[in-house]
């Protein structure tokens, strides 16, 4: 699903050069979820970003669902980003001043979709997190942990392949988190391949893999077999 | 999409009111100013018998002094007026389909219908009958008097809408008479509206002034000494102590105006005034070199210069006041639009392209453009009022139609457009997750 080789990316200024990605090589499985972790400064968002094709790097070579998207222009780079991924930020980044209809709508607006056929995709993602009773409600009328779920019904909308994550129980309490984790382990044993920064430990046990990320390298790579890798075709057969 | 980059525009425009009425505010003052002066300038500049332009003639031909020309700015050019007699020896020919010869004066009309209408002053137009069929001026009843009262002095008169209201409450008063200075006149005609702006055929006596209140025939002005009410510019040291006198004189104060349909009539007309002025030459007048001129309409208005230097100047202005206010609207937006990036990066995320964020933001400046448009005009409204309150002679100036509200909406949403360009283009070029980290 997600092929990294070699990827490097320098953020360069005046005075210094910061080499954020150093030769980062990494493979994520189809319905895999994996848990990337590292401290701060390592790298984990540059990762998330380029993975994500919001940012480019300077070498490598990333396949993404078996295209390389290494050298893609502008135009065909918003376009996987809106068809094939995914995205749930830590902060939630609702549009403050849509409700939560239009808020799961902005993916699908650019996607051409007919009215129908978007109404139907955002009321299904909603009642999936539990919010449909409050398609109406804006962002603050919600809680933080009512705002990520709508976060994640927005990002499952489109139906993406692959699913990005960015540390996205760190604004929630316990509780919330938990909630948040279950509702992600649910989307991917129904096929949806998760690749989610962390710095939360405990979250991370609940991916099959843990990628550990230090100066811009994978550093150290660790399964957890307590959990079975749920293939999509295993899922539409069952 | 459209409609949707329409309704996220109008959210943008509420979410953040006061810079939004800051940005309209600039534009609509700018267009507003820009329209007023336009307005004013557009009327000026226009030939309101454009669609006659191509027989019409202004007829001048130089009998000013000898020693001096007649304008020292234009040493070329001949007076704008005629004296009586070369105007009279102009309708000596049979070479125009029609003619013209008219001058300005006025009277005191005494309405004797209307027991609550009081005596009233009056501009009047002395002049030949083919005025009317040769300006295409509209008759609301009744028309022109016959070929025999240019012949023959004979009370007849023609009344604009505006006085025929006055002297008679609008009724149709052909065939009645009105009483000027103690004189009766018979009506034989009522104009419609009519307001060509400018007054092509006489620009020396107030271009920019309504048509006369009535009109009476030339045959008169022998008759009655219908003393001129225009400019009247004499040059040569002669007796003017009675009327024959001032009729006989060098002094031009008559206008005149032939209609040549062919190239053949107007080489004929042409041939015609230069042997006149050459036989006037021998007789001792024209003393300067030959320059007779026939101007059709729209080389009359240019040669006579009614668009003045200072209209263009106004506007001119008035356009770098739109320039100053674009410059604020574009501050206005780069930081708007800027202070906006984080949501432009989340769209960016979520899989729009470049294009599609460039298309919402054009479509909110149009909106902001076209609410400071529809304002301008407003606005334009009120300075059109405010010039018609310092210069009365100027309402036929202070009219904005159709055209020119379309014009107040075009320049808007274009100046709209046009501020936006840079800072749409500034949101456009950062990359999404530079937008996001600040989310």
């Amino acid at each position: 699903m997600l092929s990294m080789s070699d990827i490097s990316k320098v953020y360069r200024t005046d005075l210094i050069e910061t080499h954020a990605l150093r030769k980062f090589s990494l493979e994520v499985k189809e319905g895999e979820f994996v848990a990337v972790t590292g401290p701060s400064g390592s790298g984990k968002t540059t990762f998330l970003n380029i993975a994500g094709l919001l940012e480019t790097f300077d070498t490598g070579t990333y396949k993404l669902d078996n295209e390389d998207v290494s050298r893609l222009s502008d135009d065909a780079r918003s376009r996987i980003r809106n068809q094939k991924i995914g995205f749930i930020f830590q902060s939630f980044n609702l549009i403050p001043d849509l409700d939560l209809f239009d808020n799961v709508d902005v993916p699908l607006r650019y996607r051409g979709m007919s009215a129908a056929e978007r109404k139907r995709r955002i009321t299904e993602s909603l009642e999936l997190v539990g919010l449909a009773s409050r398609i109406k409600h804006i962002p603050a009328q919600l809680s933080g942990g009512q705002q990520q779920r709508v976060a994640i019904a927005r990002a499952l909308a489109g139906s993406p392949r692959i699913l990005f994550a960015d540390e996205p129980t760190g604004n929630l309490d316990s509780l919330m988190a938990r909630q948040v984790v279950d509702l992600l382990d649910d989307i991917n044993r129904r096929g949806t391949t998760i690749v989610m920064v962390t710095h939360d430990t405990e979250l991370a046990r609940r991916a099959h893999r843990n990628v550990h990320v230090m100066d811009g390298q994978v550093t150290d790579l660790q399964s957890y077999t307590t959990k079975p890798l749920v293939r999509p075709e295993a899922l539409a057969a069952g | 999409m459209f409609s949707y980059h329409l309704r996220l525009a109008l959210k943008s425009l509420r979410r953040n009111p006061v810079i939004a009425a800051l940005m309209i505010s600039a534009i609509a003052l700018g267009v507003g100013m820009c329209i007023t002066t336009l307005t004013v300038f557009r009327l000026m500049s226009g030939n309101p018998i454009e669609h006659r332009n191509d027989v019409l003639y202004a007829v001048t031909l130089d009998s000013w002094d000898p020693a001096e020309p007649k304008d020292d700015d234009h040493p070329e050019l001949p007076p704008p007026e005629l004296t009586w007699r070369d105007a009279m020896a102009m309708l000596e020919s049979d070479i125009p389909s029609r003619q013209v010869v008219m001058h300005k004066t006025g009277f005191v009309v005494e309405p004797k219908d209307r027991e609550d209408a009081k005596p009233f002053l009056v501009e009047a137009r002395v002049t030949t009958s083919d005025f009317f069929p040769m300006f295409d001026v509209p008759f609301l009843y009744g028309g022109a008097w016959g070929d025999s009262a240019d012949e023959n002095p004979q009370f007849a008169v023609v009344l604009s809408k505006e006085t025929n209201e006055k002297a008679f409450g609008g009724e149709d008063s052909v065939g009645r008479t009105i009483e000027l200075d103690g004189r009766e006149f018979k009506v034989v005609g009522v104009l419609d509206d009519w307001l060509p702006t400018p007054k092509f055929y006489d620009v020396n006596n107030g271009a920019f002034d309504k048509p006369e209140e009535l009109f009476v025939p030339l045959s008169l002005t022998a008759e009655l000494e219908l003393p001129s009410h225009g400019n009247t510019n004499c040059w040569k040291d002669e007796p003017l102590d009675s009327f024959k006198e001032f009729l006989n004189s060098e002094c031009v104060w008559v206008q005149s105006w032939v209609e040549l349909p062919t190239p053949e009539k107007v080489e004929a007309f042409r041939a015609f005034i230069d042997n006149y002025v050459r036989e006037q030459k021998k007789l001792g007048r024209f003393q300067r070199p030959l320059n007779n001129h026939l101007r059709q309409p729209d080389e009359w208005l240019s040669v006579n210069e009614v668009v003045r230097d200072d209209n263009r100047v106004l506007v001119g202005l008035a356009f770098m006041f739109l320039a100053v206010c674009l410059l604020n609207t574009i501050g206005l937006l780069l930081a708007k639009f800027l202070g906006a990036a984080p949501l432009v990066g989340l769209r960016r995320a979520l899989g729009a392209s470049r294009k599609a964020i460039f298309h919402q933001h054009l479509v909110e400046v149009g909106v902001i453009g076209l609410i400071g448009g529809l304002l301008g005009i407003v606005i334009a409204a009120l300075g059109l009022l405010g010039v018609r309150q310092l210069y009365d002679n100027y309402d036929a100036l202070t009219r904005m139609d159709l055209t020119m509200g379309l014009i107040a909406i075009g320049i808007a949403v274009l100046s709209g457009v046009l501020a936006g360009l840079y800072p749409t283009w500034r949101v456009c070029a950062i990359s999404p997750a530079a937008h996001l980290k600040t989310q």
